[in-house]
């Protein structure tokens, strides 16, 4: 690990202060970065300490969703009981991620910015990785891609997004709010806080240098029921190879309404707006799922190992709406 | 200087910004009890207790835990007075080389706490229920954390469903 020098923040406008200065990063749970920085693929210089910040509420919100604070536990948000009841889709998601032991460690902010786990990211490649090094190429795309993206990637980077939080958060219509040194706040909808690699997969999110995640801000829930679906080597403690969100309502004749959600699949937490309207106003059948998921699939693009996840994702968005249908 | 508390002992210790919660313990506060696995927390051979909560000691800073309440293996018991939870292993035989064991031991402890609580598994079926019935489906995926290179995950279940009944009763 490189040296650094460290310091516990106090309040917010000081650890954005101390954050902004070039070479410094929060940490709060440390359990991606810290694993990063041993491998000397992170190396701040400074860490700022924000896990201790008042940062640790989950509160209605005028509206009748929920403000997840940043520094609230990925244990604590799916143990919450509106979560439960009113979001399970997101409970789901958070207890298939990672151990009991992450989980009680790992923030709600941090695990929107965990990086991904392209082992050529992790470990040196043969044609270098434009994530750790911009321009250095990439070499997943010829080289061992079984866990990688067949949604949004690039010729310059096929990594997929390996989270289960942000794959509920996407289907729930979440919004990130950040804090800057400007002081102004911000609301970005999850789907745009992510970006897709495009030419330069090293800038992952539009957060910029020094800016906080304060909250996650959730809208009422949509109707219907919801289900968080997770397709692994293992049974447990493995990152998926595919998983769905849904939140889907029916009346005795049709879908009236439906949300959907990749991970695993896809370089960052992916909605499906096509396999939404492919869903809407049609009979609850296999037949229907089927198009749907042809629907979500459209443009995907396996590069040899990967290309099982193709029909994987489609089944798996079958099986789902099957499972969560059964459960009206 | 940091000032830790282990096992109810404060230790001022003068540390690297670098250092881990784990090697404080191990090589400054000599508590070898706590086991460095993979060093990233992927086997959970270094689970300690902070504050109640079971975490990877590995991946956290030792400067970070200023004021917290850490406890490890020793701190749950000793020899001639086991923790419940070290009696049961050996009891059931919940180890054959040991090395995981301390790791082990220490999640079942926070996994318990974590199940009084009623917090949900991705095994629960309904995660709106609260009332947790620790079966052995659930105490394997809430212990998935935990890796035993020699694969006595019979018995350690066996131990800890042995004292989650225990408890229950």
């Amino acid at each position: 690990m490189k040296a650094f020098t460290y310091e516990r923040a106090s309040d917010m406008r000081s650890a954005i202060r101390a954050a902004s200065r070039e070479g410094a990063k929060y940490i709060s749970g440390g359990t991606n970065l810290l694993d990063l920085m041993k491998l000397e693929i992170e190396h701040p210089t400074h860490l700022v300490d924000i896990s201790r910040l008042p940062l640790k509420h989950i509160e209605q919100t005028k509206s009748g969703g929920l403000r997840i604070e940043a520094q609230v536990s990925n244990s604590a948000l799916a143990a919450d009981e509106r979560v439960r009841s009113l979001y399970p889709v997101l409970s789901q998601a958070l207890v298939a991620g990672a151990s009991g032991q992450l989980r009680n460690k790992a923030s709600v902010g941090g695990n929107l910015v965990q990086r991904n786990r392209c082992p050529y990211f992790y470990y040196d490649g043969p044609d270098g990785c434009n994530k750790r090094e911009s321009g250095s190429g990439c070499s997943a795309i010829n080289g061992f891609n079984r866990s990688h993206a067949i949604l949004g990637g690039s010729d310059s980077c096929i990594a997929a997004n390996p989270s289960d939080m942000a794959v509920a958060l996407a289907a729930l219509d979440a919004e990130v709010e950040l804090l800057s040194a400007d002081r102004a706040t911000r609301l970005v909808p999850i789907s745009d806080f992510y970006r897709l690699p495009g030419d330069t997969p090293h800038i992952e999110t539009v957060l910029e240098h020094g800016e906080m995640i304060t909250a996650v801000v959730l809208p009422p829930p949509p109707p219907g029921h919801q289900l968080y679906r997770k397709v692994r080597d293992r049974a447990s403690y493995a990152f998926a190879l595919v998983s769905v969100a849904v939140v889907v309502a029916n009346d005795r004749r049709a879908i009236t309404s439906a949300r959907v959600a990749f991970g695993g699949v896809a370089t960052k937490p992916w909605r499906s707006l096509d396999a939404e309207t492919a869903l809407i106003d049609k009979p609850p059948t296999m037949e229907t799922f089927r198009f749907a998921a042809e629907k979500a699939l459209e443009g995907a693009v396996g590069r040899g190992h990967n290309d099982f996840k193709i029909e994987l994702a489609k089944r798996t968005l079958c099986d789902t709406l099957t499972r969560v249908l059964e459960r009206a | 200087m940091v000032a830790l508390t282990v096992n109810g002992r404060v230790e001022q210790l003068e540390l690297d910004t670098r250092t881990t919660l784990l090697d404080a313990l191990r090589e400054h506060i000599h508590l070898t009890g706590t086991k460095k696995g993979c060093d990233h927390g992927q086997c959970g051979a270094c689970t300690v207790l902070v504050n109640g909560r079971r975490i990877n000691s590995c991946l956290t800073l030792a400067v970070m835990h200023e004021d917290d309440e850490i406890v490890t293996i020793e701190g749950l018991g000793s020899p001639d007075k086991l923790h419940p939870m070290q009696a049961s292993f050996v009891e059931c035989d919940g180890f054959q080389c040991g090395y995981c064991t301390p790791g082990q031991i220490c999640s079942a402890v926070g996994m318990l706490e974590e199940a009084k609580a009623g917090w949900p598994s991705h095994v629960t079926v309904d995660v709106s229920v609260t009332d947790i019935e620790l079966t052995d489906d659930e105490i394997r995926e809430r212990m998935s954390g935990n890796v035993c290179r020699c694969a006595a995950y019979p018995n350690i279940v066996a131990a800890i469903r042995d004292v989650a009944r225990g408890a229950r009763s």
